[in-house]
């Protein structure tokens, strides 16, 4: 009878008491459009592409983030510029389909695709919701300030040949090594 | 005519007025109680403090389409929310808010209200059979055998009060509370009257036939519109009833001390109940059916019939 007690009453006037003190804690709620909640800098949210600390685009067109991309929402043309640089001569994000999964970034040899913590991407007409390089592109590095693939890659271009990059050796001259 | 005494057009007039916009508020009270208990705000966009919510609401509820579904049969899907919202309106009737304000002052007001109480079941039922889908049959179906316990120990429970007090008129009820409220001796009874009364008013967690989450809605599944609209406030106005019935049975009604009015002495202690059921909601999860039933026929029937039978004992030997 006792346990019957217990259990039955006295838990459900615990249970009431619990929720009842529950009157005098703040609420967890976050009245979003009057304010913003605290976004976090790695959070997934709208896609950009940076640039590299001199002021040129990041993207080398490799293609890596659209085959990455699990919906395909990823598209991109290459194009080469007369010193040698390879660039997107269009690149095009459909955000009605990107699940904001961050494979692009992952993938991204250059650091040039990178993730935002802006989520506020509604559109009106399904149309604008396709966002061409123009509207991807920022003028700044985004999250990493230092990267420029073109000065650590070994890629040659116009004016810094096969060894020049930062931290590479010089090739090495296989006629010399022979006996 | 136009004066605040028992049975003037102006006091029907005010206590109809009164019990609907009440009810109707306490869907937006509601919402914003259960919103702090489970800390969040609620709703609190539409006007100040959200108050215009209710507005909002009616606004949706009478621009819905009314649909009557074609398998139903039309008169009693029609009628059985209108007897619902009647027998709880009736039921106000009798409930004495304020020594001068009230409808009728009426000698069998205890019976007038288990009766209304026992009629409501009748729209429940009408309205899960008459719809025609298995949804709405099996609330019906509970909600037929959960009045049926639950309607005997609630009487059995009342009639510790009337004893104590000798009579079944409410006011006579709430005058005799004059030195202790009844929730002293009688509060084995005020504890059966409190469980039952959310079993009649359907509230969680004994809202066994409406069961959202068991069986969509229960009985009012296929309602829509206005009349689910009905269904809707008639419940809420049975939570003031079963609230202001607590108050006149057990906690003495309009008394009070008396540098404030009567009314607001009544409506105080109805809101600290209504509150209280709404923290019930917010707290207490559904029992199963079968635990319901077993604990309304094998526990609280003997524990009220125990109760009633050592208030005549006292009583008699008292004389």
């Amino acid at each position: 009878m006792f346990t019957l007690i217990k259990d039955t009453l006295l838990s459900q006037v615990r249970t009431l008491w619990m929720v009842f003190i529950k009157l005098f804690t703040k609420a967890d709620t976050v009245e979003y459009p009057d304010t913003q909640p605290y976004m976090f800098p790695r959070w997934r949210g709208r896609i950009i592409l940076s640039r590299d600390p001199d002021g040129e685009e990041r993207c080398v067109a490799c293609n890596l983030c659209a085959v990455a991309c699990p919906v395909d929402c990823i598209a991109l043309q290459k194009g080469e510029t007369e010193d040698g640089r390879w660039y997107p001569e269009f690149f095009r994000i459909n955000f009605s389909r990107c699940i904001m999964c961050g494979f692009c970034e992952e993938a991204c040899p250059t650091n040039a695709i990178q993730l935002t913590p802006d989520f506020e991407m509604a559109e009106y007409v399904r149309q604008d919701m396709v966002w061409e390089k123009e509207d991807l592109l920022i003028n700044g590095t985004g999250k990493y300030h230092d990267y420029n693939f073109y000065r650590v890659s070994g890629k040659e271009i116009e004016g810094k040949g096969k060894g020049e990059a930062i931290n590479e050796a010089p090739p090495v001259d296989v006629k010399s090594l022979l006996p | 005519m136009l004066t605040l005494e028992i049975g003037s057009g102006l006091t029907i007039g005010l206590v109809l007025g009164v019990v609907i916009i009440v009810a109707a508020m306490l869907i937006w009270v509601e919402r914003r109680l259960l919103g702090f208990w489970q800390e969040r705000l609620g709703p609190n966009r539409v006007g100040p403090f959200g108050l215009l919510q209710v507005v909002a609401d009616m606004v949706k509820i009478f621009t819905k389409e009314d649909w009557v579904p074609r398998f139903a049969d039309r008169l009693s899907f029609v009628i059985a929310p209108a007897i619902i919202m009647t027998v709880v309106l009736l039921s106000f009737a009798v409930i004495p808010f304020a020594p001068n304000i009230g409808v009728v002052n009426s000698n069998i007001g205890v019976l007038f209200i288990l009766a209304m109480a026992s009629l409501g079941a009748y729209s429940v039922m009408l309205g899960g059979l008459s719809s025609d889908n298995k949804y709405a049959l099996l609330g019906s179906l509970r909600a037929a055998a959960q009045m049926v316990s639950y309607e005997v120990f609630m009487g059995i429970s009342l009639l510790g009060v009337v004893a104590l007090s000798g009579s079944f008129n409410l006011r006579e009820i709430v005058e005799d509370q004059a030195d202790t409220w009844y929730v002293v001796p009688q509060f084995i009874g005020f504890v059966i009257f409190l469980i039952a009364g959310v079993a009649e008013s359907h509230r969680l967690p004994f809202d066994i036939p409406e069961a959202e989450q068991e069986i969509c809605a229960g009985y009012h599944t296929e309602y829509s519109g206005m009349k689910f609209g009905m269904f809707f406030v008639a419940e809420y106005i049975g939570l003031v009833l079963i609230s202001s019935l607590i108050t006149v049975l057990f906690f003495g009604g309009w008394l009070g001390p008396s540098f404030l009015p009567p009314i607001f002495w009544f409506a105080l202690k109805a809101s600290l109940f209504i509150a209280f059921f709404i923290l019930l909601r917010a707290a207490i999860p559904r029992p199963r059916y079968d635990q319901l039933m077993s604990y309304g026929w094998l526990f609280l029937l003997p524990v009220s019939l125990i109760n009633l039978l050592v208030t005549g004992f006292i009583i008699l030997s008292n004389q």
